[in-house]
């Protein structure tokens, strides 16, 4: 946390003022304002159509905002095409030089700079040693994996030292285990060099384990930006919340502030609820927030459930819990860990007391959404 | 890149639309110059002689279509779904066609069943001079056009749809007729639609064996050089220009319902070898190949003969064309400058053309506007498109008009006229491209020009390639367009075969066309090492 606040304390590297994007009818972005700081490991995350991308192309300058401003090291650049902005760019499909070596792929942009051919190689090298590909010059982009011509990529988008680093989507080509390989690369690619970079992605485990701020977009708006922690822990809507690892919904009504009515049973919430009494709300809370041990009658917010079905699920099991007195229907999933399951001896049908305590749950306005 | 596309208008605009709005409105003119609004077209439909011609026409690319493409489809049926043997000269030898000016094989008939000919009593009396020779030559003109589009379309199979139905227990005839018909279905159709064009809009056969059969497009010829009717002319133009854009439209609708019939799961087909089916197929590729083959090889004997069919003897004679034409062999060498200047100029425009088209993301209303106009030349007949030139470049005033009477109004009709299926080959292969070397290259700060040149025209070279001999081949070939623009400097072989058909020298017609023929398969050769020589050394980087 310490970091965050000192790199807060610097002034940001990029930033956008009020960003709109029209396609025809279609708003891809409304009115989007944020601050990136140097340095910075940012993901843009959200599902399709989100406007993540369209985000991202507008600070490269490839796909020019309709209005608004972008500011990069408090130079503006809303106006400037992409040729004349500071940045690297990695796409999804690589888009490596099929008919150039790795070696010329990676000295592209260096060979326009004029600079000697020895200079160059040496650059070269250096990068392909860095991204851990460092024989891998005199070979074409076809002969090599899937992983590998992203790392070209990479080396590539990085030689000649960009101030800034976008990545759209460039793990989601990849197969399971090569994308888990390359997230720590690119981690430790983005420590070495300390370049400010920009991730889009809709996976929310990549957000979750490399970003060191993420930027949760859906329908052309921010939902949220904050840490992976601040994320998961506190989403801002209800929207976060579910997108963001999985979330129960409960449908409830205001009581009095601090206190919410689920079905027949009265719960108490921390925070200060608005609207006000009478009002309709959504409750979220984890599956992994659900306490069943220990549970005493006298503890705030305890519930009678039955256990409707029982997934395995190796280290964790996951429970379908109906609410009792609610028409039978499984209203809550919890997940219990296997040392839960087995000392409670956790079986369909039985009846369970559980808690949901108050600091974990969060609340939001409006009845839950229908999926 | 948004002025590179307003150039391309520009330039269509120049080499097509105007053209043929100068035409439209010409066919509403009389002769002094001034508007009769539809005084021709009533004229024109009034006049049984000039109206039966379209019946004639409509006729005769039906009946020519009838005959195509059952013949086409067995025999792409042979090269794609059999194990015959000999496939790759069956498909050599359908193609030769496609080499040679469209008359070749009505010199070869005329020699065959015309008046000398030696197989005349083959007709029972009736003459080859008129639908019977129309008919099959155009057979075997449009044939090898029908056969590039059904081996495309029955290409495209997916085995695991006949595991299915072989699992499900259909015979081979009825897996036959529900999957493998529906699935060429649109092929079909698409290869109908251009035979039809082709044949419609030919001039060359009709000129030389039609006789007294006329037809559309000798109409055209007649109004505008026989009687110096511009404005008949230019309304028997529009006639034809008719059923050709209907055509066009038909098939466009059609190619927008096809949906995709390779997955990218599919399974291709490999044919598995059944010796009668084999063999049947076989003998019918031996039929008709060898038809073909023996049409060629007629025309080169007969401009080898002396005298036809009393001296036999061989020699070489009739290749001097000085005696036959006054132009003599610089018809031939114009025809070649033609090509070339075609070729070369033409892949640059219509690549760059291609490029701009592909890879502006903004300006949508330019890039519509520019690609209607790219399709449009595939729906205009030549002899229509030179008639339009005619009317435009010698029209009073006009700062373009210094190029009439030139090679260069030769060259700009003829990559006009082809350049719908250059376009679109191009379109294809800059489609497979990555679509964001662009990008890439911005954000490396490389010059768009640089990127062109060191990864994309590398990288779509067999395409370049493949368009420029495409170009070459039908410049070299082609007759409908040039029959009314050549000049005195300027004729071309194709026209040369005409005048020298005309004055009774058909040995000399004959030799001429050859030579195209020998040409056009020269070069084609050319261009098979250079791709196979280029395939290897691409082979490091291609898709593994």
């Amino acid at each position: 946390m310490p970091e965050q606040q000192h790199k807060a304390d610097a002034p940001p590297y990029l930033r956008i003022e009020r960003l709109k994007k029209q396609f025809g009818t279609f708003s891809a972005l409304k009115d989007i304002s944020l601050e990136i700081f140097p340095g910075e490991f940012v993901c843009f995350l959200g599902p399709s159509g989100c406007g993540k991308t369209t985000l991202l192309r507008a600070i490269a300058g490839l796909d020019i905002q309709t209005s608004g401003r972008i500011f990069q090291a408090d130079r503006e650049i809303s106006n400037l095409p992409a040729s004349q902005r500071d940045f690297g760019i990695v796409f999804q499909s690589y888009a490596l030089f099929p008919n150039l070596t790795v070696s010329a792929n990676v000295g592209y942009g260096l060979v326009s700079r004029g600079l000697p051919k020895v200079e160059i190689n040496t650059r070269v090298e250096e990068l392909l040693k860095l991204v851990g590909l460092p024989d891998s010059g005199p070979k074409y982009p076809a002969q090599l994996s899937g992983g590998m011509q992203q790392r070209v990529a990479l080396a590539r988008a990085l030689a000649l030292s960009p101030g800034l680093l976008l990545l759209d989507e460039p793990l989601s080509a990849l197969d399971a285990r090569v994308r888990a390989y390359l997230r720590i690369e690119i981690r430790r690619l983005h420590e070495r060099l300390g370049v400010t970079t920009i991730m889009v992605t809709h996976d929310q485990e990549e957000a979750l384990t490399m970003a060191d701020r993420i930027v949760v977009m859906n329908n052309g708006v921010i939902e949220q930006v904050g840490t992976p922690v601040e994320v998961y822990r506190k989403p801002a809507s209800a929207f976060v919340a579910d997108f963001v690892g999985t979330t129960n919904f409960l449908p409830a009504v205001v009581v009095r502030p601090g206190c919410v009515r689920l079905g027949a049973v009265d719960l108490a919430c921390d925070i200060d609820i608005q609207p006000g009494p009478g009002n309709k709300v959504t409750l979220a809370i984890r599956p992994e927030d659900v306490v069943v041990r220990h549970v005493q009658p006298t503890m705030p917010n305890c519930l009678r459930v039955r256990v409707a079905d029982i997934e395995f699920l190796g280290s964790f099991c996951r429970v379908d819990l109906a609410i009792e007195g609610d028409a039978g229907k499984p209203a809550l999933v919890a997940d219990f860990s296997i040392n839960v399951v087995r000392d409670l001896s956790i079986t369909e049908g039985m009846d369970l007391l559980i808690a949901l305590p108050p600091e974990r749950i969060r609340v939001f306005p409006g009845a839950p959404q229908q999926p | 890149m948004r002025a590179g596309i307003v150039l391309l208008i520009f330039w269509m605009l120049v080499t097509l639309v105007l053209p043929l709005w100068w035409l439209l409105s010409k066919s509403f003119q009389n002769q002094n110059g001034e508007f009769v609004g539809l005084a021709n077209y009533i004229q024109y439909f009034s006049t049984p002689a000039l109206f039966a011609s379209v019946w004639n026409s409509l006729f005769i690319a039906l009946l020519t279509t009838a005959i195509v493409l059952p013949l086409a489809f067995i025999y792409a049926f042979a090269l794609q779904r059999s194990c015959m043997r000999w496939k790759g000269l069956f498909q050599a030898l359908a193609l030769i066609p496609i080499l040679a000016p469209s008359l070749l094989p009505a010199i070869s008939l005329i020699y065959l069943f015309g008046n000398q000919g030696f197989l005349k009593e083959w007709l029972f009396g009736a003459s080859i001079y008129g639908p019977i020779g129309i008919v099959i030559s155009q057979v075997f003109y449009c044939f090898p056009h029908a056969l590039m589009i059904l081996i495309a379309a029955l290409s495209m199979a997916d085995s695991r749809l006949y595991e299915a139905a072989d699992a499900l227990g259909a015979s081979k005839t009825r897996m036959f007729f529900t999957v493998t018909l529906p699935g060429a279905k649109y092929g079909v159709i698409s290869a109908g639609f251009v035979i039809f064009t082709l044949v419609i809009t030919d001039f060359g056969i009709a000129k030389v064996i039609g006789g007294r059969f006329n037809v559309l497009a000798t109409d055209i010829f007649k109004q505008v050089i026989g009687q110096q009717n511009f404005e008949m002319g230019a309304v028997v133009g529009f006639v034809l220009l008719i059923p050709a854009v209907v055509a066009f439209m038909a098939d466009r609708i059609l190619q927008r319902r096809q949906v995709a019939l390779l997955s990218a799961r599919a399974v291709p087909l490999i044919p598995k070898p059944a010796a009668r089916r084999d063999w049947g197929l076989f003998a019918f590729c031996m039929v008709i190949g060898g038809l073909i083959f023996g049409l060629l090889a007629m025309s080169v004997w007969a401009s080898l003969v002396t005298r036809w069919p009393y001296n036999l003897a061989l020699t070489l004679n009739n290749y001097a064309f000085g005696q036959f034409d006054s132009d003599g062999w610089s018809a031939y060498l114009n025809s070649l400058e033609l090509a070339a200047w075609t070729a070369v100029i033409g892949t640059v425009v219509i690549f760059i053309g291609a490029y701009l088209l592909e890879k502006t993301r903004s300006f949508t209303f330019g890039r519509t506007v520019a690609q209607f106009m790219a399709m449009l030349p595939m729906a205009v007949p030549g002899l229509v498109l030179g008639l339009a030139y005619i009317f435009f470049f010698n029209e009073k005033g006009n700062p373009f008009g210094f190029i009439y009477a030139t090679m260069a109004i030769l060259v700009v009709n003829s990559i006009t006229h082809f350049y719908t299926v250059s376009h679109l080959t191009a379109t294809t292969a800059l489609k497979q491209l990555d679509a964001e070397f662009e990008a890439v290259s911005a954000s490396l700060k490389v010059s768009l020009f640089r990127t062109m040149s060191r990864v994309t025209v590398p990288v779509c070279l067999p395409a370049v390639l493949d368009i420029s001999i495409y170009l070459f081949v039908n410049a070299m070939t082609t007759v409908s367009a040039v029959i009314f623009l050549y000049s005195t400097d300027s004729k071309l072989a194709s026209v040369s075969i005409i005048n020298m058909d005309e004055s009774g020298f058909t040995a000399a017609a004959a030799a001429m066309a050859v030579t195209i023929v020998a040409t056009s398969a020269g070069v084609k050769i050319l261009h098979l090492l250079l791709t196979r020589r280029l395939d290897r050394r691409m082979q490091a980087w291609r898709q593994r």
